[in-house]
């Protein structure tokens, strides 16, 4: 049996050692490409979201190298990525695949389904083993939030174009390497001092620019044009509250064990949207009042293209920006999003939101020393 | 003088709105119903819906816009789910808080939540905050409620749950699948159902089964191998589709689908391979939004109609729409 997975993010590092910590055989799909997205998109509907696309053309390329077992997550909506796995077995079919899909659906919509699921990803491997890779791959999640967020953080005032980035190039290569928990600590303590040795002071003024929206596009920089990156680039210092472990502890955790808080983002929303609408439609319009709140200059809200939470999201974000006093610009993604595109709109916003953060500093020390006239 | 509630003759109207009518008559409250979809409708949601909903949220928008200067408040249920383990739509979910955050200057939004995959209790306790909101007691909403169903049900007993009608003209049987919403409103689905008709051939729309019946047919499906879906009118929408390409009880299959519909991309991509795979009845699939014009659907529709009716009486002298002989040979 070998195992493969779509990708999304840094995902990959964490499954591959849980995977292979339970004795399977994993292959990692090759990294997404424009050709991940047509291959994805010729077997998908058109009028399908952008993750189904690209998530079927990873397991394609992931079939070329020769996996012959794939996973896959579930769902009971009523967000669309639910019956992602139906259309994905179809279209398996049709495009002469012969790879087994596994579905990971939640306990509660099916428990058999489940067990059984679990006893074929399990295979031989003893309880205690189990224990020992969700440990591994418990760490590693953690480790990999931790260098994108360090990142994120970084970027505006590194050192050298690209340092912060080659950085955590080889920060990912040692967690992946990484056997142990306390190998991978280790490793991303090692990797957060050399991001921390590759930054300067850095311009005098950052933006803080949140990224909110659909949590696959967010996360995923081979389809949002690496957002992240070229807002740091720009000079903009960028919080991005979507994480692989926030979204297990929120997800997984929470559904589990129902007793613990869930995490209170419709309270942040409800002025605004008062119901969970599936996928991250609350959490974009909660973390973006959170922002707001939290003195961010600006928000960039990012979906797949007729994604039906966000359109949600994306409709009540203006209302949520003129009455919390804080820049929204949302930006739909597709298989036919250009680079360019994304650069001259990104440039414009950060451009908008520096002046926004050297006024406020100049308020700032004015107000400190005496009223201003003006 | 009594509340004046506007109830926005679009979406879920189509499915609920005798009952929304009777309840909102029950509790003392006047009724004001929007128009028909007309152009002036729509261009109002144009104007205030965002670009990438679907065509029938947009035209929600706009019967919005046309009842808010006539109306103390707006009726805008928030539809969740009304069955277990299923719900309706991500945006419908949201409906009310989109009409609340893009109509500046709008009436109050009365937004009953209804939910009924959490139980009939909270369904119940959500539905129990409309009795301030509309200015009646508990007692006489749920005297209101319990009438309004009574009515709501023997209205849904017209049903035909064969789906038999009678085939008229050249006897060719078109299933249409569609959500009710868009089927029932001429002007979105560009009077679809009646294009049909005046075509010669006898319209069979899947809002015509039972949603028991259509359940059924999803089910048998599912035990088979496929998952079962998630939202209620598309398993409506599936069922129907599973019991005509297994009865073979339809000469042809029309799928009309408004773009940018989520649960529809999915369905008919679904339905599209199984039609496929079974290789017996034709369909075909119609996407529509704002810009979709009338000659365009014509045309298809008649050629459509054209080629069902040839292969079905292959042998058989058949006076196609065109009014020309057509040589089946």
């Amino acid at each position: 049996m070998r195992v493969t997975f779509p990708h999304l993010g840094n995902l990959w590092i964490p499954t591959k050692a849980f995977l292979r910590s339970l004795g399977h055989d994993v292959i990692t799909p090759p990294p997404t490409t424009k050709r991940t997205v047509s291959l994805g998109a010729r077997h998908t509907p058109d009028g399908a979201c952008l993750p189904l696309k690209v998530t079927m053309g990873n397991f394609i390329e992931a079939a070329e190298l020769g996996a012959d077992t794939i996973l896959m997550v579930g769902g009971i909506g009523p967000c669309r990525l639910g019956y992602y796995c139906e259309l994905q077995r179809r279209a398996l079919a049709k495009a002469g695949c012969s790879a087994r899909l596994i579905v990971v659906e939640p306990p509660r919509s099916d428990l058999w389904g489940f067990a059984s699921m679990v006893r074929t990803i399990r295979r031989r491997a003893t309880f205690r083993q189990v224990l020992e890779a969700s440990r591994l791959a418990w760490a590693k999640f953690r480790a990999v939030d931790a260098l994108d967020q360090a990142a994120n953080m970084a970027r505006w005032r590194e050192i050298g174009p690209g340092r912060v980035d080659a950085c955590i190039g080889r920060g990912l290569a040692l967690l992946d390497a990484a056997e142990t928990c306390s190998a991978v600590r280790e490793a991303a303590e090692q990797t957060l001092h050399d991001v921390q040795g590759c930054t300067g002071v850095g311009p005098r003024q950052a933006a803080r620019v949140g990224v909110v929206g659909e949590i696959y596009i967010v996360m995923e920089p081979a389809v949002n044009m690496d957002v992240c990156k070229k807002l740091g680039r720009l000079g903009a210092q960028v919080v991005q509250p979507l994480t692989f472990s926030h979204w297990i502890e929120s997800h997984v955790v929470c559904d589990i064990a129902r007793w613990i808080p869930r995490p209170d983002v419709l309270s942040w929303s409800s002025p605004y949207l008062r119901h969970f609408v599936g996928g991250h439609g609350v959490e974009s319009v909660g973390h973006s009042v959170d922002m707001a709140r939290s003195g961010l200059h600006g928000v960039v809200h990012l979906a797949p293209m007729t994604c039906m939470p966000e359109i949600v999201a994306g409709s009540i974000l203006p209302s949520v920006s003129l009455a919390e006093g804080i820049p929204v610009m949302s930006l739909a993604v597709d298989e036919h999003t250009a680079d360019t595109g994304f650069d001259t709109r990104l440039e414009a916003f950060v451009d908008l939101l520096l002046d926004r953060a050297r006024e406020e500093g100049n308020t700032s020390r004015h107000a400190g020393s005496g009223p201003i006239s003006t | 003088m009594s509340l004046v509630v506007g109830v926005p003759r679009a979406l879920l109207f189509h499915e609920y709105g005798h009952f929304m009518l009777e309840l909102l008559r029950q509790c003392g409250a006047r009724a004001v119903l929007s128009p028909v979809t007309n152009k002036e409708i729509l261009q109002a949601g144009l104007e205030t819906c965002v670009d990438e909903a679907c065509l029938p949220v947009k035209a929600f928008f706009g019967h919005s816009a046309y009842l808010a200067q006539r109306v103390d408040a707006l009726f805008v249920p928030r539809f969740v789910s009304v069955e277990r383990g299923a719900y309706i739509c991500p945006k419908l979910m949201g409906l009310p808080d989109m009409i609340r955050a893009r109509a500046p200057g709008a009436p109050r939004v009365i937004d009953p939540c209804i939910d009924m995959s959490r139980g009939l209790g909270k369904t119940a306790r959500s539905i129990a905050e409309l009795a301030p909101a509309l200015g009646v007691s508990c007692s006489r909403l749920a005297i209101a409620l319990a009438r309004s169903m009574k009515t709501a049900s023997a209205n849904a007993d017209r049903r035909l749950d064969d789906g038999r009608t009678t085939a008229a003209g050249s006897g060719v049987r078109i299933g249409v699948l569609g959500h009710d919403y868009n089927l029932n409103d001429p002007y979105i689905s560009l009077d679809l159902v009646s294009k049909i008709r005046r075509l010669g051939a006898a319209p069979v729309t899947a809002g015509a089964y039972s949603p028991r019946e259509t359940g059924r047919w999803e089910r048998q499906r599912a035990r088979r191998g496929a998952k079962r879906l998630f939202w209620t009118f598309g398993r409506r929408l599936l069922g129907a589709a599973y019991r005509w390409l297994d009865t073979g009880e339809v000469d042809g299959i029309v799928h009309l689908a408004s773009f940018g519909c989520g649960p529809e991309s999915f369905i008919a991509e679904v339905i599209q391979h199984e039609a496929a795979e079974r290789d017996s009845i034709p369909l075909m699939c119609v996407n529509i939004d704002e810009h979709s014009a009338e000659a365009g659907l014509s045309t298809r529709l008649e050629a459509f109609i054209d080629t069902v009716a040839m292969r079905k009486c292959e042998y058989a002298s058949h006076l196609p729409t065109s009014g020309q002989p057509v040589d089946t040979h």
